[in-house]
């Protein structure tokens, strides 16, 4: 091949505080491919293409473009080199209009900035690669899936022939991820050049020419997408083989030990987020919430957890009406609660990992009596739960920020789990995306720590965005729109299509079970 | 009754000018995400020097030294919360703090006389210990300035009054229909996607932070040659903090900032005349309040979560920002 490749990394090393996020990576992206950039969470990928992309400054290595020595200062070096990123976290303004987003910083949209003939620009380039976008709506009248396409015509507006998309699919629909996997060929038929990172295995061999794979910082290996299979790519990537199945005990589901009846509850910004929501977990199963983000998961598992209260409807646990009773309460009922966002609003993170393991339990005995804490006693225990639960830490008394992601979900399952505050299984365990940001490893052993309480007698309210994620654990499969049940199936019966199309709020076919 | 009015409307205006130049250049500053709380002590400052500089210069070459001291008092700031990434809060404080005691250092009776001497050595005696300066001149608008009421009202006074209402109609005009505006905005609601758009972060920060400081020091010199040229240590009296209240009343916007002066200022004026016709021992305290519990409402609504995103507080107002930082 004569021509020069469009990218070239050489070499790349980045060295943040305590961790070498690109050790000698050496990438290459060529005209006419999507490339897939595959890897668990802190593989390093994001750092590489924030690099690319000027927002990062290498320890080290070089960068080519078009065959030419870059030196990318910048994201405006970046842009002028042709390199547009759309970030895993959207980076827009909601209170902005669609074309307000996409020209900022663009010296073409002229002094006084011509909004009707930017408007009427954006709408054709839109059209072109098919989506429909009004370009005076403002970003947060948008759905996620507009909200990217919104990203990505901020790169392709600026003539971008060398695109990143991070992790694109994570907040999309199965309906969405197809439009935008259309999308992103017919890119790579006009001849630019598609960086696609992802830790999902199907969408590179779904989409991508080439995958390259990163593991710790380390490139593994890169190779055309036809001549490897999912299998063999996990292997690459987490480094030894994985088993992708769990095993799940054959149970009937129990009686019910939380039934939610018409249930309606405000938002933080003060809109209806729960508008009449009908569930009900048994014992000895795991009820898998199905939903894009943002459609009234947080507050449901917020009023069943007394950390909200609804304006209508009631929350039954273990047969006793708790509506609006307080967290303490409910929780003393036996319900774990294992919030989304861990780091902020699971534990408390300079306080030491013993304290965060009793930030429950201390007050109730054997922990403490007559209002002063055994600390002994708490010591001993906390020991065990460490190796319990495989919490990785150099002591019980380090500060809880210093641990991982995954070592800080173990300790909330041991807190909420382990039977330190009531004694014996939770009747209840309402667990909010405990995968989310997680590894692979860390991601089976959460998987594997509900099905055990599940089939110790527990149920399991699990709320995730990946869909695949909850038919492989969950019983039953609830899916939530707009603040609504939109059906319940059993998981074996599922229809993934189907589910997909109730994500997204259409509603033709149901067929609720 | 006509002439009562017309003389309370034209005050208010007059008195509004001064809330008006100092939310101004602090619109800009917080819509970039810079709060600055040291708006008072810029103010006091602007007051004082152009109260020196007035006596030893004149009133142009007063003007001009007293924008450029507030641009540089609020460089202090820009460092500090944009390249240094410290608490706005705290930086801004420090810098009302400064600027009472050095705005009161430099106009003390037994320092004053060394401090213009040191500026104007050709300076008469007398000029040393007198505690007024001569106020800016008046300029009527020919034609306009006769219409009955209206007249009188916006078209008979000095430049400064004029320069702040055109201010308010370009302000308004850069923010919303240009391109420095929008990078502007974006800046203050999310600087990660303006620096990944090739938006240069730190420096519309700093340049919408020296803006503010300018029009600050430049609402004290109005306050002392333009409103009322008699030196009064503190003569500010907490009127930067009342600019900055008035700022999210007019949800950092330059037209509605006209309005929100001209009601400040007509409850002070109204306030003033009150207290000449010898009205209620305590009435006029009672308003003389007004603006100030107006302030503390409208400083503690924002602590609200759901307020604050009603009402379109810039996203990352008083937030540092730093590319690698995450
Ligand atoms: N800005 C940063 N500051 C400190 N550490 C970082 C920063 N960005 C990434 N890291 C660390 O670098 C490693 C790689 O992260 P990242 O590139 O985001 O991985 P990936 O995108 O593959 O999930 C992780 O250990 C992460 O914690
Ligand atoms: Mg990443």
């Amino acid at each position: 091949m004569s021509e020069s490749p469009l990218v070239l990394m050489k070499d790349i090393v980045k060295r943040f505080p305590g961790v070498l996020a690109n050790d000698h990576v050496t990438f290459e992206l060529r005209r006419g491919e999507v490339h897939a950039l595959l890897g668990e969470n802190g593989a390093g990928k994001t750092t590489l293409m924030n690099i690319l992309y000027g927002l990062y400054k290498p320890d080290s290595g070089e960068i080519y473009v078009k065959g030419r020595k870059a030196n990318i200062r910048s994201p405006r070096d970046a842009i002028r080199l042709g390199i547009g990123m759309v970030h895993q976290h959207f980076r827009l303004i909601p209170t902005h209009t669609v074309t307000e987003n996409i020209i900022l910083g663009l010296k073409e949209a002229g002094f006084v900035i011509n909004y009707k003939k930017m408007n009427e620009e954006i709408k054709r380039l839109a059209e072109s690669y098919g989506w429909k976008i009004n370009p005076d709506a403002r970003m947060w009248q948008l759905s996620a899936g507009e909200k990217q396409q919104v990203e990505i015509l901020k790169a392709l507006y600026r003539k971008a022939e060398i695109l990143i998309l991070d992790e694109p699919t994570s907040v999309l629909t199965p309906q969405e991820t197809r439009a935008l996997f259309r999308a992103v060929r017919r890119m790579a038929e006009e001849g630019k050049g598609v960086i696609f990172i992802t830790h999902k295995l199907e969408e590179v061999m779904e989409v991508s020419d080439r995958v390259t794979v990163m593991r710790k910082g380390r490139v593994v290996v890169t190779k055309n997408t036809r001549d490897t299979n999912p299998q063999e790519l996990a292997n690459y990537m987490v480094g030894r083989p994985v088993i992708f199945e769990i095993e799940k005990k054959e149970l009937q589901p129990g009686d019910p030990v939380a039934v939610i009846k018409d249930l309606y509850a405000m938002s933080d910004k003060g809109v209806l987020a729960l508008k009449g929501v009908n569930l009900e977990v048994r014992r000895n199963e795991i009820l898998g919430l199905a939903g894009v983000t943002g459609n009234g998961q947080v507050e449901l598992v917020e009023v069943i957890t007394g950390l909200r209260k609804a304006v209508k409807g009631r929350v039954i646990i273990d047969g006793k009406d708790v509506t609006n009773r307080s967290p303490r309460e409910i929780m003393e009922l036996g319900v774990a609660y294992i919030p989304p966002e861990t780091l902020r609003w699971g534990v408390v993170p300079s306080l030491r990992v013993v304290d965060n393991l009793f930030l429950k339990a201390y007050r109730y005995p054997p922990f403490s009596k007559s209002a002063v804490i055994d600390w002994k006693k708490v010591y001993e225990k906390a020991e065990e739960l460490i190796r319990e639960f495989e919490i990785i830490t150099p002591s019980p008394f380090v500060k809880t920020r210093t641990l991982s992601g995954g070592n800080i979900q173990r300790l909330i399952l041991a807190r909420e789990l382990s039977g330190i505050i009531g004694g014996g299984v939770p009747k209840l365990i309402v667990a909010a995306y405990p995968t989310k940001g997680l590894d692979v490893g860390a991601t089976e052993f959460v998987l594997k720590t509900l099905v055990k309480y599940r089939d110790m007698g527990s149920g399991v309210l699990l709320v995730s965005e990946d869909l695949e994620e909850i038919l492989r654990v969950s019983d039953r499969v609830a899916v939530i729109f707009d603040g609504k049940i939109m059906g319940v199936f059993k998981s074996s019966e599922a229809d993934i299509e189907e589910i997909g199309l109730l994500m997204a709020g259409v509603k033709e076919k149901a067929k609720a079970g | 009754m006509v002439e009562w009015l017309e003389s309370v409307l034209a005050g208010a205006v007059q008195m509004g000018t001064v809330y008006l130049l100092a939310s101004l250049g602090e619109i800009y500053a917080e819509r970039s995400g810079i709060l600055n709380l040291g708006l008072e002590g810029i103010m006091i400052m602007g007051a004082a020097l152009s109260f020196l500089f007035t006596i030893a210069y004149g009133h142009l070459t007063a003007l001009i030294l007293v924008v450029i001291v507030g641009m540089l008092l609020s460089l202090i700031l820009a460092v500090m919360a944009v390249s240094l990434r410290l608490n706005q809060v705290v930086v801004g404080l420090a810098l009302t703090l400064f600027g009472i005691g050095m705005s009161g250092f430099l106009t003390h009776p037994t320092i004053r006389g060394s401090v213009l001497l040191h500026l104007n050595p050709d300076l008469p005696e007398t000029a040393l210990i007198i505690q007024e300066a001569p106020k800016l001149p008046e300029i009527p608008i020919p034609g306009l300035a006769d219409i009955p009421l209206i007249g009188p009202v916006l078209f008979k006074h000095n430049i400064l009054v004029y320069l702040a209402l055109i201010l308010s109609f370009a302000m308004w005009f850069i923010l919303f229909k240009t391109r420095i505006g929008l990078s502007l905005r974006s800046v203050g609601e999310n600087p990660a996607m303006a620096d990944a758009l090739g938006v240069n972060v730190a420096l519309v920060r700093y340049l919408a932070t020296l803006v503010g400081g300018a029009l600050g020091a430049l609402a004290g010199a109005y306050l002392f040659i333009g409103f009322q040229p008699f030196w009064v240590e503190g003569m500010t009296a907490g009127r930067g903090f009342i600019a900055l209240a008035l700022v999210i009343l007019a949800t950092w916007n330059p037209l509605r900032a006209i309005l929100g002066s001209l009601l400040f200022g007509g409850v002070e004026v109204i306030q003033f005349r009150l207290q000449l016709i010898g009205l209620g021992a305590q009435a006029p305290q009672f308003v003389l309040m007004l603006p100030y519990i107006v302030t503390i409402v409208a400083l503690s609504l924002l602590s609200f979560e759901s307020v604050k995103k009603r009402i379109g507080v810039p996203a990352a107002l008083g937030i540092p920002y730093s590319r690698e930082e995450v």
